[in-house]
């Protein structure tokens, strides 16, 4: 099976000064595949590096057999990978309809009217919240915006930093199901997540970080399975 | 009370249309580039000078040659965001605040250089105001300059909400990280809002410049008024903008209004430190401006 996206050997960080050392990762076409790890370990650079938002070092990285390591994010949109960041992921003043609509104007063209109705069917919620400064929505409901935004271009790939970052544990149910809707409706996602053991639960494989290197990589039940990990980062004994 | 409209309101509501169009720019300029633009008055007197130039060669009425003074503020505007501002882009913007004083001076001593530091007039000679129902007052000019706000602030209402490049302009003011992010192009949008903010100023300047008379001053006097209606709108709120322009120059003019007695309640000459007022008052007390704009 070949990787949709493919990063070897890469080496990168902020400044010149490398947070990411060496990691190699592959990410399988239609499979949900989550980083954990210690704080620190480099998660969210490791995701951003792959998006072009710090400075590469060396490496490389493919997508569908595609070298895009030279590319800028601007460049990375249109060829079908989205993002969402962690914080600061929605535009507060404008409305949420403005949000997924800013969505599609780095997008291929297509039919955006048509990509805009499975948004909301994904994202029932939003539905009569269209008109609302995204700002104002709670923080659940503002997680929805920004995957919807992402969701706008059509991406092949989508990459999330902690989506369920200081949400209740409800949502967080909630954003892990609309994840495995997601990944049914072909988008392969990337993520980085703090809440490991649910992640595990429905990722198909996962990718331990450790001080900016690749820790040990595995089959989400696998990494669940494993003693290592489970001692170091899932918080003991098997459950 | 037809007194207080003619001489008082109307002539506030001109000024106010001139601080309203530059002040604008200014508010859109702050919201994308997040630096207050100190040469954005002597872009002003650079437009307002360009249409100068153009009535000496066209004989047709200053306003219809206003493309003119619109291109030359513009082609300043992008030369230099180019060589003098996006150079600074990656530095506290500090950097870029002092660097646009910089461009403030130049620009007023190439105006002096250009046309002279004496006073000019586009249109010489004395004319009629219209009047309407009997006593309704009004200038020729001072009708075209609160029209042509209206018209602008409408316009400019739907290219923010409604186009492409509007609600792009809004989302990086918003979020310029996660405008990149979403793959927006944001140099793009920052040339576009240099476009608009020199047209606008160059539209300013020219109003204000007839209202009155020409000389390269024209613009740097009018500066801090229009900081004070940018701030009053809530700095990165265009709409905001306009109505604060429109506010301070109102209040400007009916505070030497004889309110108390048959003496002007502010003498005229100290009419600019009504703007002044506003702003400090502000800054104090609701810094984040009548519309919730960001904080300075």
């Amino acid at each position: 099976m070949s990787a949709l996206l493919s990063v070897q050997g890469l080496t990168a960080g902020y400044g010149g000064v490398p947070i990411i050392e060496d990691i190699d990762l592959d990410v399988a076409e239609h499979e949900i595949a989550v980083i954990i790890g210690p704080n620190g370990a480099g998660k969210s650079t490791l995701l951003k590096t792959v998006f072009a938002l710090t400075s590469r070092i060396s490496g490389s990285v493919k997508f569908i057999d595609r070298d895009i390591t030279a590319l800028k994010t601007a460049q990375l949109v249109p060829l079908g990978i989205s993002a969402v960041p962690q914080s600061r992921n929605v535009f507060p003043t404008l409305s949420v309809d403005e949000n997924l609509d800013v969505g599609t104007y780095a997008a291929p063209p297509g039919d955006k009217q048509a990509v805009r109705e499975t948004v909301l069917e994904l994202f029932p919620d939003l539905k009569d919240k269209l008109d609302q400064p995204a700002g104002e929505l709670s923080g659940g409901q503002r997680q929805m915006v920004a995957m919807g935004r992402a969701l706008m271009s059509e991406p092949k790939l989508l990459l999330l930093d902690e989506p369920t970052a200081g949400l209740s544990p409800a949502y967080l149910e909630i954003i892990f199901d609309l994840l495995l809707d997601i990944r049914k409706r072909g988008v392969t996602i990337l993520m980085v997540e703090q809440n490991a053991k649910q992640a595990l639960r429905i990722a198909d494989t996962g990718h331990v970080l450790v001080s900016g290197k690749n820790f040990v990589s595995g089959t989400g039940e696998a990494l669940l399975a494993d003693d290592a990990v489970r001692r170091s980062f899932l918080g003991g004994a098997a459950t | 009370m037809i007194d207080f409209i003619n001489l008082y309101l109307v002539p506030g509501l001109t000024i106010g249309s001139v601080y309203a169009l530059g002040a604008v720019g200014i508010s859109m300029i702050f919201g994308i580039l997040r630096f207050a633009h100190f040469a954005h008055g002597d872009l002003m007197t650079i437009g307002a000078y360009g249409v100068l130039t153009a009535v000496w060669f066209i004989p047709l009425h200053p306003l219809l040659l206003l493309p003119f003074g619109m291109a030359l503020a513009i082609v300043a505007a992008l030369a230099v965001d180019q060589f003098f501002y996006k150079p600074l882009r990656k530095l506290p913007t500090i950097y870029t605040v002092i660097a646009s004083f910089g461009v403030a001076l130049i620009f007023r001593s190439l105006a002096q250089l250009f046309w002279s530091s004496g006073n000019q007039v586009f249109i010489p000679g004395v004319r009629p105001p219209l009047v309407l129902f009997d006593t309704f007052r009004i200038s020729a000019l001072h009708a075209q300059a609160i029209i042509l706000t209206v018209v602008i602030a409408v316009a400019l209402h739907f290219f923010l909400t409604r186009s492409k490049l509007g609600r792009a302009m809004r989302a990086v003011s918003d979020e310029p990280e996660l405008a990149a992010v979403a793959g927006l192009d944001t140099e793009r949008v920052v040339r576009w809002t240099w476009v608009i903010g020199a047209a606008l100023a160059a539209t300013a300047g020219v109003f204000a410049g007839m209202d009155t008379s020409m000389h390269p001053n024209l613009g740097w006097n009018l500066l801090l008024a229009m900081f004070a209606a940018a701030v009053l709108g809530g700095i990165g709120k265009p709409m905001g903008a306009i109505a604060g322009g429109l506010i301070i120059g109102i209040a400007e003019e009916t505070a030497t209004y004889t309110w108390l007695s048959d003496e002007p309640l502010i003498s005229p000459s100290y009419k600019s430190a009504v703007a002044f007022f506003i702003m400090v008052a502000l800054l104090l007390f609701r810094p984040q401006g009548l519309f919730k704009g960001r904080l300075l």
